[in-house]
């Protein structure tokens, strides 16, 4: 019989001993699991793309949790992610209206040329930094892809010389603006309707010299404007989308055809 | 004298010649599963070699102080496991607390140390090689040290591995698993050093 006993009692003492030392553990060095990085962790996409202003998702999900970041700043994401993060932190849902990028430049093979020939390294920010541009508009698209490398979407492609961004593959995380050298790509809203494809500084003899789309800075757009929506500012026209209804007069009078039409 | 001499054979052994990973072949699934990354791998021998220590240290005692003098000494497998068991679950709690990166970094590797047979295999060899306490923890610490050893060096050439062209039907597992018996292979080398060094 004692040969039963010993083992039986022997095991529930050591397990009892065990027990009684993991819950002591536990309570001492208990760590205070903090979900709400987790939760907004796992609501996230997770492309770590930095469109947001921090360090990958990881960074973003930590100064939510913290209230340090609003919770609409997921470009990607877009209206889902921040309706999911509004939720979690237990805060109206202000969804931003999601953007893409646009490059603003139309200064494609057949309205400009190159002023020479370049062979050296193949990037937009080296033909830029060394010659200043190798096209007849110094502020144009240089066609060499620097933006298309950084794109983790693929949305971006050089057509006819010039970049073009796809408005569906892009998840407006910024890096594209950042990485074109004439500062040619910006984020527009889904909603903005029409938009000036120029960048160029130049005065407009220059520009009209040099590229066939570009923006001469004539103002007759902004004249037109039924809404005072296009003003003249470096020598090219801006359109505020905020004020823009999208009534196509500027697209119809500009003489240089180089407002377009975003709906399409 | 004559401990010191001992303690140092045991160590040698217990690194080189009878090496936990690549000799005794204990211990694989974190060496192939932990040994990506360097500080993974340093990571991972650390706590292995502490869980060794500290589990020879509770065993030991356990064994001969209360299985032995009670004639129940065919319940060391159970009674070893219980007691890793809770002293990993411990250290990992530990790490959560103190070390919060390296916690991270290992995972759910951490509880795989409970079931490790490293672990549990140089308890039981404590006690068929009947050493004493002193040497018992010698033969632990160097089990662990050369269980860190081996992690060291294999994440190395997994870092190797990673930049080489392998071929298709071989990359992943195959090739590791390749690279892994040919370092075994390597440690055979180490068969003669004890004798050498001792005189044996």
């Amino acid at each position: 019989m004692e040969q039963y006993v010993l083992p039986i009692l022997f095991f529930l003492l050591l397990g009892a001993a065990a027990g009684v030392l993991l819950t002591v553990a536990s309570k001492l060095l208990f760590v205070k699991n903090d979900e709400t990085v987790e939760k907004i962790t796992e609501a996230l996409p997770g492309a770590n793309c930095g469109g947001c202003g921090f360090s990958g998702c990881e960074g973003y999900a930590n100064a939510v949790a913290k209230g340090e970041a609003a919770p609409n700043l997921c470009k990607p994401g877009g209206a889902p992610v921040t309706i999911a993060l509004s939720e979690i932190m237990g805060v109206a849902a202000q969804v931003q209206e999601r953007e893409y990028a646009y490059v603003k430049c139309n200064g494609n093979c057949e309205a400009t040329e190159d002023k020479f020939v370049y062979i050296g390294t193949g990037s937009c920010a080296a033909v830029e930094k060394f010659y200043n541009g190798k096209g007849k508009c110094t502020s144009g698209c240089h066609g060499l892809g620097d933006c298309v490398k950084v794109c983790e979407n693929n949305a971006i492609c050089i057509k006819n010389g010039v970049a073009v961004i796809n408005p569906e593959l892009c998840a407006a995380c910024g890096k594209c603006v950042k990485a074109c050298p004439n500062k040619l790509i910006s984020l527009v809203g889904e909603s903005q309707k029409f938009i000036v494809r120029c960048s160029s500084a130049d005065p407009g003899k220059i520009t009209r010299a040099a590229c066939k789309n570009g923006c001469i800075g004539c103002g007759i757009c902004a004249k037109k404007c039924p809404v005072g929506a296009i003003s003249v500012s470096a020598n090219h026209a801006v359109i505020d989308a905020g004020k823009c209804t999208g009534c196509g007069v500027c697209a119809e009078v500009c003489p240089m055809k180089c407002i377009a039409n975003l709906a399409k | 004298m004559e401990l010191a001499k001992n303690l140092m054979i045991i160590l040698i052994t217990g690194i080189l010649t009878e090496n936990f990973i690549l000799c005794k072949f204990y211990g694989i699934c974190p060496f192939l599963g932990v040994s990506k990354t360097f500080s993974g791998a340093a990571g991972m021998g650390l706590a292995v070699t502490f869980v060794m220590v500290g589990a020879t240290a509770v065993t030991y005692p356990i064994y001969y102080g209360i299985l032995v003098p009670l004639n129940i000494t065919y319940l060391n497998t159970i009674c070893f496991i219980l007691i890793i068991a809770s002293f990993v679950q411990v250290v990992e709690m530990v790490l959560k607390k103190f070390v919060p990166p390296l916690y991270k970094a290992l995972g759910v590797y951490l509880p795989l140390i409970t079931t490790n047979c490293a672990v549990l295999g140089v308890t039981i060899i404590n006690i068929e090689s009947e050493y004493s306490f002193i040497e018992a923890l010698t033969n632990a610490f160097a089990g662990g040290l050369g269980f860190l050893l081996v992690m060291i060096i294999f994440s190395g050439v997994r870092g190797r591995i990673e930049k080489c062209n392998v071929p298709a039907a071989l990359s992943g597992t195959p090739i590791t698993l390749i690279a892994a018996s040919i370092t075994s292979l390597s440690f055979v080398g180490f068969g003669g050093i004890v004798d050498g060094i001792f005189g044996g």
